[in-house]
């Protein structure tokens, strides 16, 4: 009998046991694991944007945001006062945030200052929390605002190069299974479910003194012109990489809640514009490359007026013949118009098109405009004429410093790149170097006396580049307002640096590149020489000025 | 026989025990040192979070902008004129190369460390 009973006792604990640990175990680890086992997120931070010195740019920094879990609040009138105060809210909009029970989590505050954090904690008021995020900061400010872009509250990047980079900056969080003990201590390592990805850092082709004195001097230039927007673009001449490149007027990123969209569009790169005169190289450059003129070929000029399709083209200076080198001086429309119609359409065109107009840069922009180059069927002479001398067809400023890479080298056409790059990439070959050299030659003679831009000369350097003073066009129909420009490069006898500077609708009588956007060149490009400490071409007393000698380009 | 094996039995058994012992002590261990690592984990992500916000720091007060400013308006520098840079022009070693591309090697000033607003240089 009693044995009878132990036996089935003994049956009961053993089906009782294997209940347990076979058939109920899962519910029962559940509750075990609850008890202990804790998913934690790993966060991940943004990567550092620097410039190619290493210079931070673009740097994200944990901040605190204030939340709270309305249920849980008890704070009296005294406190929440008192919270308002430091969080600079509305009282009144406070409290209905705080005890509005249908919600279980509402922010009050996002990034907080770190002084602030440690107020909101001292007041101690339950259900008010802190939670941890990333903010995004900008030290070079509104100098390279428009360039780098800027970052969501979700630290994702929204716009310019933070977008375009988003791949390698943005960092991956994860979540890992730890053991905690009783005061929620991690006491052990169970695995990570997710691993998590900090984000890389990326070192930029920009440098950021060269970009400072850009920004200073095209701000200086758009005030003192009053001029509605300007832009600027330094490349490295040899590499193709960006240098410096910055509009005005800006924005600060820091705090961003009052730019307006028209500052934070990034002209240089998205915006185009017809760029008047600073396509004319590429039209003689096209001739002498197909050996149809030769630098010092002439030219009849038709004393400056010349007839195509009914529509006149005019010189400011005009003069019976010229020189090919001479057109190129002095910018002259009927020149760079007859050396045009001495081509077949499609050989301007594939000219042109080499050269990088009408065809994206590859710097993958976000939002990088491509630039408007007709079919050559279609041109007529009148606009073949035209587009010689930069009307008729469009490009953005990154676009136009970029082809004056070709003069810059012996005729190759450089990549551009926001990256720093270990090896200078290598272009391609679109002039001869003849051409190339020819070219040189003449955009040199622009700056000295008898041209369009003395004011664009440099102390101690020889430089050479070409001025651009273009009617704007409004619905259709050119109207009296332009956009003046210069693109060059220096030193002439190894050139480093190619800037273009664009400066749109100046507003104080004088428009012409040669006035307006030459000396912006010359100062940046005398100071960018010597930041990077490329060795001096010429004497320091080479600049030769005579007010008088400053000549009018044709518009 | 019988009791070599019971003797036997007996030191398994301790063994068994000192094992167990060990098996709980070791596992304490490595829980205490783990915290110690996540501390010390805390500690450098802290750093660096820190490090960050130096580098932040120095940055913003070395910005070019605020260079130039101090270095202008409180230094009361400016770039050298035109007539006060001398060039000092090496020798050329090699006679091969010509004497007309010599190069400028050195500045009598270093101009550029500090550029400064238009209007105080030259």
């Amino acid at each position: 009998m009693l044995f009878v009973l132990l036996l089935a006792g003994l049956t009961g604990l053993l089906g009782r046991g294997v209940y347990l640990q076979g058939i109920h175990d899962d519910f029962l680890q559940k509750k075990g694991d609850a008890r202990y086992s804790r998913v934690i997120e790993v966060s991940a931070h943004r990567g550092m944007i620097s410039d190619r010195n290493g210079e931070p740019l673009a740097v994200s920094t944990p901040v605190e945001s204030v939340w709270a879990s309305p249920s849980d609040v008890e704070a009296d009138r005294r406190q929440v006062n008192k919270l308002a105060q430091i969080l600079g809210m509305d009282a009144e909009e406070l409290k209905d945030r705080l005890f509005d029970t249908s919600r279980d989590f509402v922010y009050l505050k996002r990034q907080l200052p770190p002084d602030k954090v440690e107020k909101v904690v001292g007041l101690n008021i339950p259900g008010v929390m802190l939670q941890r995020e990333y903010r995004r900061y900008y030290p070079a400010g509104e100098e390279a605002a428009q360039i780098l872009g800027f970052t969501g509250q979700d630290d994702n990047g929204q716009e310019g190069l933070e977008l375009a980079l988003q791949e390698q900056l943005a960092g991956k969080p994860g979540s890992q299974r730890v053991i905690k003990d009783r005061r929620g201590r991690i006491v052990e390592d169970a695995g990570s479910l997710q691993a998590s990805k900090p984000g890389s850092d990326v070192l930029l082709s920009l440098d950021s003194k060269v970009q400072h004195l850009a920004y200073r001097e095209l701000e200086i230039a758009v005030k003192q012109h009053r001029a509605k927007s300007g832009a600027i673009v330094v490349l490295d001449a040899r590499s193709g990489e960006v240098l410096a490149l910055a509009n005005y007027p800006g924005y600060n990123p820091n705090s961003r809640n009052n730019a307006s969209n028209k500052a934070m569009r990034n002209r240089a790169i998205t915006d185009l514009f017809e760029p008047g005169s600073t396509m004319k190289p590429f039209t003689v450059a096209t001739a002498i490359e197909a050996g149809k003129m030769r630098p010092n070929t002439l030219v009849n000029t038709e004393h400056g007026v010349f007839i195509v399709n009914n529509r006149k083209i005019h010189d400011q200076h005009p003069a019976a013949m010229m020189t090919v080198s001479q057109i190129i001086q002095r910018s002259s429309n009927v020149g760079s118009a007859k050396v045009a119609l001495s081509l077949k359409s499609e050989m301007l065109w594939r000219g042109l098109s080499d050269s990088g107009f009408g065809v994206q840069t590859g710097s993958n922009f976000p939002g990088e405009a491509s630039g408007k180059l007709r079919d050559p069927k279609t041109w007529r002479p009148i606009e073949q004429a035209t587009m010689s001398y930069g009307h008729g067809i469009s490009v953005s400023l990154l676009q136009l410093a970029r082809a004056y890479t070709i003069f810059a080298s012996d005729g190759e056409l450089k990549p551009v790149s926001f990256l720093k790059l270990d090896t200078p990439a290598t272009g391609k070959k679109v002039f001869s170097d003849r051409t190339a050299r020819a070219l040189r030659n003449m955009l040199e003679m622009v700056v000295q006396p008898g041209g369009t831009a003395p004011l664009a000369q440099v102390p101690g350097y020889r430089v050479a580049g070409k001025t651009g003073t273009a009617h704007k066009l409004e619905d259709g129909r050119y109207v009296d307002r332009y956009v003046a420009s210069f693109v060059g490069f220096a030193p002439v006898s190894n050139p480093r640096l190619v800037v273009a500077v664009m400066i749109d609708e100046p507003g104080n009588g004088e428009y012409y590149g040669g006035s307006v956007a030459a000396p912006v060149f010359s100062k940046v490009t005398g100071e960018a020489l010597h930041m990077l400490n490329v060795p001096n071409d010429a004497p320091l007393d080479n600049v030769i000025v005579s007010p008088a000698s400053v000549i009018k380009e044709e518009v | 026989m019988l009791r070599s094996s019971n003797a036997l039995s007996a030191l398994l058994l301790v063994a068994v025990v000192i094992c167990a012992l060990s098996v709980v002590t070791s596992q304490h261990k490595a829980r205490k040192l783990y915290i110690e690592l996540q501390k010390e984990k805390e500690h450098a992500q802290q750093m660096e979070v820190e490090w960050g916000q130096l580098q932040l720091e120095q940055s913003t007060w070395a910005t070019p902008a605020r260079v130039e400013k101090v270095a202008a308006r409180q230094l009361q520098m400016h770039l050298p004129r035109n007539g006060q840079v001398q060039f000092i022009r090496l020798k050329q070693p090699s006679p091969q190369s010509s004497p007309a591309s010599g190069e400028s090697v050195a500045r009598g000033a270093k101009p550029g460390d500090h550029p400064i607003p238009p209007g105080m240089g030259d």
